[in-house]
C-alpha cells in the first residue's frame, strides 16, 4: 500500500472557523466556544484514497494579527494549504489573497491549493458572491470549496479533494518534501489481539509499532528534482 | 492595638533564625528561580528619572545561548538558524493597518456622549478600573466597557500626564482622592492608569500596572511594541492585541486574588519527594539532548511542578506567572499540541522563545511547557513530549498529581491547618524567599478561579456585603496592609503584631522568609509566637512535599 506523508497548512483571518472546521473534521464535534488559537495547532490524521493512504501533519494557525509574521514558520515545507474565509466577510476573502501571493513568493515547491469558503450556513448574510470566490479559486489553480462546520458540510469534501491531488502531486515527482513509500500494513501486530496481561514492555513499544516507516516501512528514496 | 517594631524583635523571635546554620522552610542551596524581590524594582520604577522612560533594551539572553549553540555546534543547519526571530513588521503591513486604525477613528464619538458613558452602569461602582493607552493617547485597553467609547477618558489621561512631563519636568505617579488612588505608569510608548478603591497601596498597584505592561511584551517583545510606535506615533495597538484582553483580564483578576503576586513567589503542587524527582526525571534524561531547549516546565492549576533548565539560566517569578496566566486563560491549549512564540520579559524582552505546549493527557491536566530558541525544533520536542509522558505513566506520576491537583483530603498538605494541629490559627502564608516560593493554608482551588473568570467582565463592583465566613481571597485581602508596612522603602518593618476584634494578624519578615498568618482575636503574644514555632517546624518537616528544593538542569 502506498503511503504519502504530507503537511498541511490552514490559513485565514482571525474568527472565520479554521480550527472549527479541523476540529470537526479531526474530532467529529463542533463548539461554540472555540476560544482562540495561540501560534498554531498541530493534528495528524490519514485518509484513505484509491489504494493510498495519505498521512497529513495539520497545522492549525492563528488567525491573529500578531502572529501574521510568524506565519513562514508553520506555511514552510507544507504541501498544501486551505485558505479558509467566511462567505459572510468579504474583507476576510481578501485577506486570502494576501495569502496567496505570500505563499507563492515564499514556498517554492509545488502545493495544492484549496480556497474554502466556510459558515455557509450563513447564507442570508452572504458578502461574498460564488461565483467571484470560484473564479478566483480557478485563476489560482485552486479547488473552490464551500463548507459549514456548524452542520459539517463540504468538510469531508475539502480534506478529501487535497488528499487526491497530494497522490498526483506525489506520483508527478515534482516535489522533495513529499514523504512517500509502501508500507505492508497487514503485517502490523496490534496489541489488542493477545490475551496476555499487558506489561510494561509492552506499553514502552507500542509506540514505536506504530511509526512504520521506521518499523516496517522501506522507505523510498526522497523523490528530487 | 497595634504594636509595630523595627528592631527591638524580641530575642526569642530570633531564635529560630540563628538556632544553627540549618536553613529556613523550603530553602536550598540552588534555585530554579531568581529570587530577585519585585519591591525592589518598585524601587528602581519609581527612581527613574524622566528621560529614562524610553525604555531601552539590555542585550539579548536569546542571542546569546543561540550564539552558545553555535559555538559547540557541527551541525551546519544550525547555523542557518541564526536569524532572529522577532517578528519583522513588514512596511507594507504596517501601512495597511494604519488606515485601518483611521476608520476607528472615524467611528469616534462625539464628547456628549463620552460623558454620559461615564457615568454608564459599565462603568461605574467598579473597585478598580484599569486604562492603558498609548502615548500618542490611542485607547488600547479598558478593563472594564469599551475603550472605543473611552477616548475622551484616554485624552484627558495623556493630556495629565504630558503636561507634568513638558511644564514641570516631572513624571505624574498618583492622584490621591478621599476614596480612590489613582496611579499612572508611563513604559515606552504606553501609559498604563489604575483607578482603585481597594485596599491595594501604589506600590502594590504600580506592580499590577507593570504586570500588564509585561503581559503585553509577553505577546509582542519589547523590541516589536518600541519599533512600532517609532514607525508610527499614532498606531491602534489593540490589532495587535486582538483576542489577547481576555489575557490581560485574566490577569488582573489573578493579581487581586492570588497571593502569589503579593509576595512575588510562585506556588508549588504539593507532591511527594519521589513523585517530583520521577517527574523530573522523566523530563531530564528524554530531553537532556536536545541542546536548545532552555526550559521545561510543568505547571497544574496556576502551580509549579518542576521546572528543569539550561545551566546557568533561571526563570524570574514574574514570567512564571505570565506562563500560568497564559496557559489558565488559553483553552485551546486543551485541545492538541500547539507550537507558539512567547517572549519572557524578564528572561529576554527583546525576542521570542518557541514554544511547545500541551496536556500530559487527557485524563491529568498537567500542562507542559518546553521552550527552545530553535524555531524549527517541534518535531522533536514533540516526540520529547510523547516519551516523557509515557515515562510519567509508568511511574504513577499522573495519580500523584491527579491526587494533589484533586486535593486528596489523605494527604497532610491538602488541608494543613488540621493536620497541623493548632487550631487558633486560621490562615498562613509562608515565603521562602532564597526560591522565591510560597505556601499558603488554603490555596485557591481551580474551580473557584473559573467562577472568576465567568463573573468577572460583569463583576468587579463594590459590594458591602457582610462576609460570613473567609475564603484565602479575604485574608490575602487583609494582608496586603501589612505587605505593604514590611516592604516600605523608607521605614520598613520587620514584625507586626496587631489584634482587632475580628481577629490577630501577625506579619514577621526575616533574612530568609516572609509570613503572614492569622489567628483568632484575643490570642496572646506569646502564644502566637509559639504557634508560629511550632508552624515554622511544620514546613520545615514538609518542605519536600511542599517546595522544589533542587535546581535540576539539562
Amino acid at each position: 500500500m502506498k503511503v504519502i506523508e504530507a503537511k498541511i497548512v490552514v490559513l485565514g483571518s482571525q474568527g472565520v472557523g479554521k480550527t472549527s472546521l479541523v476540529v470537526r473534521y479531526i474530532g467529529k464535534m463542533f463548539s461554540k466556544h472555540v476560544s482562540p488559537t495561540i501560534g498554531a495547532s498541530f493534528f495528524t490524521c490519514n485518509i484513505s484514497v484509491e489504494n493510498a493512504r495519505v498521512k497529513l501533519q495539520v497545522w492549525d494557525t492563528a488567525g491573529q494579527e500578531r502572529f501574521r509574521s510568524m506565519a513562514p514558520m508553520y506555511y514552510r515545507n507544507a504541501n498544501a494549504a486551505l485558505l479558509v474565509f467566511d462567505i459572510t466577510s468579504m474583507q476576510s476573502f481578501t485577506a486570502i489573497k494576501g495569502w496567496v501571493k505570500e505563499l507563492q513568493s515564499n514556498v517554492p515547491e509545488a502545493m495544492v491549493l484549496s480556497v474554502v469558503g466556510n459558515k455557509s450556513d450563513l447564507e442570508s448574510l452572504r458578502a461574498v458572491p460564488y461565483n467571484e470566490a470560484t473564479q478566483y479559486a480557478a485563476t489560482i489553480g485552486a479547488a473552490y470549496c464551500e463548507t459549514s462546520a456548524l452542520h459539517d458540510q463540504g468538510i469531508e469534501k475539502v480534506f478529501k479533494n487535497t488528499a487526491i491531488s497530494l497522490l498526483q502531486l506525489s506520483s508527478s515527482n515534482l516535489v522533495s518534501s513529499l514523504r512517500s513509500y509502501d508500507s505492508t500494513e497487514e503485517k502490523i501486530p496490534t496489541a489488542s489481539t493477545t490475551n496476555d496481561r499487558a506489561t510494561h514492555t509492552a506499553k514502552v513499544e507500542l509506540p514505536a509499532w506504530s511509526i512504520d516507516s521506521i518499523a516496517h516501512g522501506e522507505p523510498q528514496k526522497n523523490m528530487c528534482c | 492595638m497595634a504594636s509595630t517594631s523595627n528592631d527591638n524583635v524580641p530575642q526569642h523571635m530570633n531564635a529560630p533564625e540563628n538556632a544553627s546554620d540549618e536553613l529556613e522552610p523550603g530553602a536550598c542551596h540552588d534555585s530554579i528561580l531568581n529570587p530577585t524581590d519585585s519591591f525592589e524594582e518598585f524601587a528602581s520604577e519609581m527612581s527613574s528619572s524622566l528621560r529614562e522612560t524610553c525604555l531601552t533594551t539590555k542585550s539579548s539572553t536569546i542571542s546569546e545561548i543561540q550564539s552558545e549553540i553555535l559555538e559547540t555546534a557541527e551541525d551546519p543547519k544550525l547555523k542557518a538558524a541564526k536569524s532572529s526571530d522577532d517578528l519583522q513588521t513588514k512596511d507594507g503591513s504596517m501601512s495597511a493597518s494604519a488606515s485601518n486604525s483611521n476608520l476607528i477613528e472615524e467611528n469616534g464619538d462625539d464628547t456628549d456622549d463620552d460623558k454620559d458613558y461615564l457615568q454608564s452602569p459599565e462603568l461605574v461602582n467598579k473597585e478598580k478600573h484599569v486604562f492603558i493607552l498609548s502615548t500618542a493617547g490611542k485607547p488600547i485597553y479598558s478593563r472594564y466597557g469599551n475603550e472605543d467609547k473611552l477616548a475622551g477618558l484616554c485624552g484627558v489621561i495623556q493630556a495629565l500626564v504630558s503636561v507634568i512631563e513638558e511644564q514641570n519636568q516631572d513624571i505624574l505617579r498618583f492622584i490621591n482622592t478621599k476614596d480612590c488612588k489613582a496611579v499612572f505608569l508611563v513604559k515606552g510608548p504606553l501609559i498604563l492608569v489604575a483607578v482603585s478603591k481597594s485596599n491595594e497601596s501604589e506600590t502594590q498597584l504600580v506592580l499590577q500596572l507593570t504586570y500588564a505592561f509585561n503581559q503585553i511584551v509577553s505577546l509582542l517583545t519589547l523590541t516589536q511594541l518600541n519599533r512600532i510606535f517609532e514607525q508610527r506615533r499614532n498606531y491602534d495597538l489593540r490589532r495587535l492585541l486582538a483576542g489577547a484582553e481576555r489575557l490581560i483580564d485574566h490577569l488582573l483578576v489573578f493579581m487581586e486574588k492570588d497571593p502569589a503576586f503579593l509576595l512575588g513567589a510562585v506556588r508549588c503542587l504539593p507532591l511527594p519527594e519521589k513523585a517530583r524527582e520521577n517527574i523530573t526525571n522523566a523530563i531530564t534524561t528524554t530531553c537532556h539532548k536536545i541542546r536548545d531547549l532552555v526550559f521545561a516546565i510543568m505547571i497544574a492549576g496556576n502551580q509549579l511542578i518542576t521546572l528543569v533548565r539550561m545551566k546557568k539560566y533561571t526563570l524570574h517569578p514574574s514570567d512564571i506567572h505570565l506562563l500560568f496566566n497564559l496557559i489558565r486563560s488559553s483553552e485551546s491549549f486543551k485541545t492538541a499540541e500547539s507550537w507558539t512564540p512567547i517572549c519572557l520579559p524578564k528572561f529576554d524582552a527583546t525576542g521570542f522563545l518557541h514554544g511547545h505546549v500541551s496536556y500530559i493527557s487527557e485524563d491529568c491536566q498537567a500542562c507542559l511547557l518546553l521552550l527552545t530558541v530553535q524555531r524549527d525544533a517541534f518535531t522533536t520536542l514533540s516526540q520529547a513530549k510523547h516519551t516523557i509522558a509515557e515515562k510519567m505513566r509508568r511511574a504513577n506520576c499522573l495519580v500523584a498529581i491527579n491526587n494533589a491537583l484533586n486535593r486528596n483530603e489523605e494527604l497532610s498538605t491538602t488541608k494543613p491547618l488540621k493536620h497541623i494541629g493548632i487550631p487558633e490559627i486560621r490562615h498562613f502564608m509562608y515565603k521562602c524567599k532564597s526560591t522565591a516560593q510560597l505556601f499558603s493554608s488554603d490555596p485557591i482551588s481551580l474551580d473557584r478561579l473559573q467562577d472568576y473568570r465567568l463573573r468577572h467582565k460583569e463583576g468587579g463592583d463594590i459590594v458591602d456585603k457582610k462576609i460570613t465566613k473567609l475564603s484565602d481571597i479575604d485574608y490575602v485581602r487583609n494582608y496586603r496592609k501589612f505587605c505593604n508596612q514590611i516592604h516600605c522603602v523608607a521605614t520598613p518593618a520587620k514584625l507586626i503584631f496587631r489584634s482587632s476584634s475580628q481577629d490577630t494578624i501577625l506579619s514577621w519578615v526575616t533574612n530568609g522568609f516572609e509570613l503572614y498568618v492569622t489567628f483568632d482575636p484575643l490570642m496572646e503574644k506569646d502564644h502566637a509566637i509559639k504557634a508560629v514555632d511550632r508552624l515554622l517546624r511544620w514546613i520545615k518537616k514538609e518542605e519536600e512535599r511542599i517546595f522544589i528544593m533542587n535546581a535540576p538542569t539539562f
